[in-house]
């Protein structure tokens, strides 16, 4: 099959997974949810007051309209206004998302690579002590909880050592850099764990295989096969695993962002949803689905580019 | 050899040849073989103990009274200090255990149900059905977890029984994805043949004869399942959206934020620790089973 029409027809079948998406939204958000104007008014709002704001919020119109306007927000990133803070939500987005990656995309890259590099190290070692003490430890540290390596690693290194800044943020480009560097450090030592550990499995099913044999007996370094055959073989996994990812660092890091001050989207949704707020939290939920989307889509496409026998599935 | 039955010329002989090993056997010959399974299982046998003890009120009953001062560090009378209430740490931490063992079992089964039995049916079937349920769980996958997670709690209200839908709601769609995949791989299997020729209708082949020999895959995602529902717990209690009135592993941690600062680090440590060990269990008995149960694995 041609790579273009292998890419327009993946495309077409993200229109029913987007149309599911917003459904899911709007039975969540405008079906389910306790009636908003209780929330925003309190317990002794009168009728007209409360027929007003749901009037203003569009709340009083047809399901459908409601439904469309979930659609058309996916497409046009139009998600209206804030309901604590008033302001257009997607003026909040473009100003958070510059601090969101600068903690999100070091790490993520520091990591990636970090863990590539171990994981083809200990696989180099398969079976022998070294291996099974890394994995031991990936599992260790995949075990302790995420908020505990947060708060002791903001108290014992910024707090008692002093090393780094304890919260806050600066714009700019190197302003930014002590701020960031603990949020970074504390994402890295969280995504290790089960990043070495999964790249340690997917490159350990390869090993196996018998064109490692072939290689192993025509004389190849040991070298030589895990960088130039084994890793290339184990791509597929890799790559879904990696760009998966990505939208996740566009979202930010709820937690890492709200302990250390740094006004990202994570912080934002972390806001809003102790604020009840709930057009913010929608239209973080739809952007982050649509970045997902969007991901899964490039991931497909670049399976075809690594393996050329996906297209002919 | 023993003669069982004579029919005519032929003699029906009983073989003496032992009987071979079941899959579960050697599953549980194996696990039995693996020390870091078997402390392990004893980790959490000692912790599911805890929850049903302290539910009964013969443990940590009165972890509300109150035993000290207010922050008063370890000491001998109080092994793991006290809170802002002068409540005993140990205690809650205890008391806590009933939270996260109820949290990772019924979300855990909650998501089997849906996962398998979505699974099953998509697996089975194919064909129109099959588009839907992949189109369903593709729509919920695409949300991504934690976003979906904050969604259902934030709607649901605070409380454990929300917490227990949103997880379980949120979490079968990695089991319904691989019970699909292998329920196609059985299906044209010869035994399943066997069972539609002598009768068998599909919900009998389907039930009684695919569903035990992918079973194998539940029970390695119930044990994924489980810990990683005690770690999200552990993120929606400290978003303020989980477990209220009593303590849980997430508000400790989630008191923790405020005490940090003035040096007091024991509830956290306590928490942390307690969650540490049973994840730690979940996690090393996890992949021994699936080194148990997977044939695809075995020799590696």
């Amino acid at each position: 099959m041609n790579i273009y029409v292998y890419i327009m027809r993946r495309l077409l079948y993200v229109i029913p997974v987007l149309l599911g998406v917003c459904l899911l939204i709007f039975v969540l958000f405008n079906l389910v949810s306790p009636d908003p104007t209780i929330m925003l008014l309190g317990k002794h709002a009168n009728a007209k007051q409360m027929a007003e704001l749901r009037h203003e919020l569009g709340l009083d119109r047809s399901y459908f309209t409601q439904y469309l306007d979930i659609v058309k927000s996916a497409f046009t990133f139009d998600f209206g206004r804030s309901w604590s803070t008033k302001q257009e939500i997607i003026e909040m987005i473009k100003n958070g998302s510059g601090p969101s990656l600068t903690v999100t995309f070091p790490a993520f890259i520091i990591s990636t690579i970090l863990s590539l590099v171990i994981s083809l190290f200990v696989a180099f070692y398969r079976g022998k002590w070294l291996d099974k003490s890394t994995v031991l430890v990936c599992v260790a540290m995949m075990s302790v909880p995420s908020l505990a390596y947060i708060l002791f690693g903001q108290k014992i290194l910024a707090y008692d050592f002093g090393l780094f800044e304890i919260s806050g943020y600066d714009h700019g480009f190197p302003n930014f850099i002590p701020y960031v560097a603990l949020p970074c450090l504390i994402w890295v030592a969280l995504s290790i764990g089960p990043d070495v550990r999964f790249y340690r499995t997917v490159i350990l099913d390869e090993v196996y295989m018998d064109y490692v044999r072939t290689a192993r007996s025509k004389g190849l370094s040991e070298k030589v096969i895990l960088f130039k055959h084994v890793l290339k073989n184990a791509m597929i996994p890799i790559i879904t695993w990696v760009v998966i990812q990505i939208p996740f660092l566009i979202l930010g890091a709820l937690l890492l962002e709200s302990f250390f001050g740094i006004p990202g989207l994570g912080g934002i949704t972390l806001n809003a949803i102790n604020s009840a707020d709930f057009p913010v939290v929608r239209a973080m939920t739809i952007l982050s689905a649509v970045a997902y989307i969007i991901f899964s889509v490039i991931t497909d496409v670049l399976y075809t580019l690594v393996d050329p026998r996906v297209r002919l599935r | 050899m023993e003669q069982v039955q004579t029919m005519g010329q032929a003699t029906i002989v009983k073989s003496e040849k032992p009987k071979s090993k079941s899959l579960w056997q050697h599953a549980f010959e194996s696990l039995m073989r693996d020390r870091y399974a078997k402390i392990s299982i004893v980790i959490i046998a000692v912790y599911v103990a805890i929850a049903l003890l302290t539910t009964l009120g013969f443990l940590a009953a009165d972890w509300s009274r109150e035993v000290g001062s207010s922050y008063a560090p370890p000491s001998l009378e109080n092994w793991l200090g006290t809170d802002i209430f002068g409540r005993s740490v140990m205690a809650k931490m205890l008391k806590g255990t009933e939270v996260a063992i109820s949290v990772g079992f019924i979300t855990a089964m909650i998501s089997v149900v849906i996962g398998v039995f979505l699974g099953a049916v998509s697996g089975y079937f194919g064909g129109k059905v099959d588009e839907m349920i992949v189109w369903f769980y593709t729509t919920v996958s695409s949300i991504p977890y934690i976003m979906l997670l904050v969604a259902i709690t934030f709607i649901l209200g605070k409380g454990l029984v929300s917490v227990y839908l949103a997880l379980g709601l949120t979490s079968w769609v990695s089991l319904c994805r691989v019970i699909r995949a292998e329920v196609m791989r059985h299906k044209d299997r010869e035994y399943v043949q066997a069972a539609g020729a002598i009768g068998g209708g599909d919900g009998r082949k389907l039930f009684k004869h695919i569903i035990p020999n992918v079973l194998h895959v539940v029970i390695i995602n119930f044990s994924l399942q489980f810990q990683t529902a005690i770690k999200s717990e552990v993120i929606l209690s400290y978003l303020g959206l989980g477990v209220q009135g009593r303590p849980s592993w997430g508000t400790m941690i989630d008191d923790a934020k405020l005490e940090l600062a003035r040096g007091v680090w024991w509830q956290l440590a306590a928490a942390s620790f307690a969650m540490f060990l049973i994840v730690l269990a979940f996690n090393i008995l996890g992949d021994s089973l699936r080194d148990a149960l997977d044939p695809k694995l075995k020799g590696k």
